[in-house]
């Protein structure tokens, strides 16, 4: 008996979509400073679907200025069949993918899709003393910095999908769309960018995870 | 059905997501109460995609909030100049 009990995935609360209709329409309608209410619980998700794309923060926070002002001058384009966050991170993933063909990153990073979307192995890096990390490591500089570039390490087409649905919370279905691809490549990267960061990560954080147990172990229950 | 581990491994994500069908879950359960390296597996991917989701993971740039509304403040002044023509 080695497995703990526990659920799923966290995930955070859906943003209230009525209120959101709402703000749009009033919008539309001339009420343009309500646009600053609209997007602010987005901020983050745009500039993180960002970052990770383009893994600069200068640019980063450039490009997620004129997302959110592309969303301004286009939303009355925006026709609700879609959640409003949805739409506006396809917004950005479309902006992020411009700066890189156009920074001919792409060349060396192909968006497209490839060869590995085919079936192959990926190995887990194994392990039999794996214990929990408590998320107060997260107070060490260093231990943000290695998650970061662990992510920052994936290929963009797994990258890009690990980001949206297990930082950013979107369903398939909505990654899907964002990306333009299919919810079975959805769920084949996402699959393999997990296996990818387990194997890169796990054997780091059981080196420096805290002591099992004990009476300072117990502290980071 | 027994299950190896590698079949085990290939179905991780689904389990993480709860989207495996309930045969396929059972035979998953039944294996990790046996398995200490498909559990650690498991405990460890999960525990790295919490640890990775954690807001402090990545932080917003100081700053970065005021700079955004600010230029957007701008670009709606302009909008609102330019369709309600000059004063």
């Amino acid at each position: 008996m080695y497995r703990k009990e526990k659920g799923a995935l966290p995930t955070r609360m859906p943003a209230t979509v009525e209120r959101e209709k709402e703000l749009i329409a009033r919008i539309i309608a001339g009420e343009t400073n309500l646009f600053h209410e609209l997007i602010r619980p987005y901020e983050r998700m745009v500039y993180l679907s960002i970052l990770t794309m383009l893994r600069n923060d200068q640019e980063a926070e450039d490009a997620a200025q004129e997302v959110m002002i592309s969303a301004f001058r286009h939303l009355k384009g925006f026709r609700g069949e879609a959640k409003f966050s949805t739409w506006l991170v396809t917004i950005a993933v479309n902006e992020a993918r411009r700066r890189l063909r156009k920074a001919k990153t792409a060349q060396m990073e192909s968006l497209d899709e490839t060869k590995e979307d085919r079936e192959g192995d990926f190995t887990p890096a194994v392990l039999t003393d794996w214990r929990e990390i408590p998320s107060v490591v997260l107070e060490k500089k260093e231990m943000r910095q290695k998650l970061r570039d662990a992510v920052e390490q994936l290929p963009p087409i797994y990258r890009e999908v690990l980001v949206l649905r297990d930082l950013e919370e979107l369903n398939q279905q909505e990654t899907a769309s964002a990306l333009g691809i299919n919810v079975t490549l959805v769920k084949v990267r996402l699959h393999r960018a997990r296996m990818m960061l387990q194997k890169m990560l796990a054997p780091y954080l059981r080196a420096t995870a805290p002591a099992r147990k004990g009476f300072f172990g117990r502290m980071f229950q | 059905m027994t299950l190896e581990c590698k079949h085990v491994w290939e179905h991780i994500s689904e389990y993480l997501d709860r989207q495996l069908d309930p045969k396929l879950l059972m035979d998953i359960e039944r294996h990790l109460e046996n398995c200490e390296v498909c559990s650690a597996i498991l405990d460890s991917t999960r525990n790295i995609l919490v640890l990775t989701a954690d807001e402090r993971t990545y932080e917003l740039p100081l700053g970065y909030s005021e700079r955004l509304h600010a230029r957007l403040e701008k670009v709606i002044r302009e909008q609102e100049q330019s369709e309600n023509g000059p004063a």
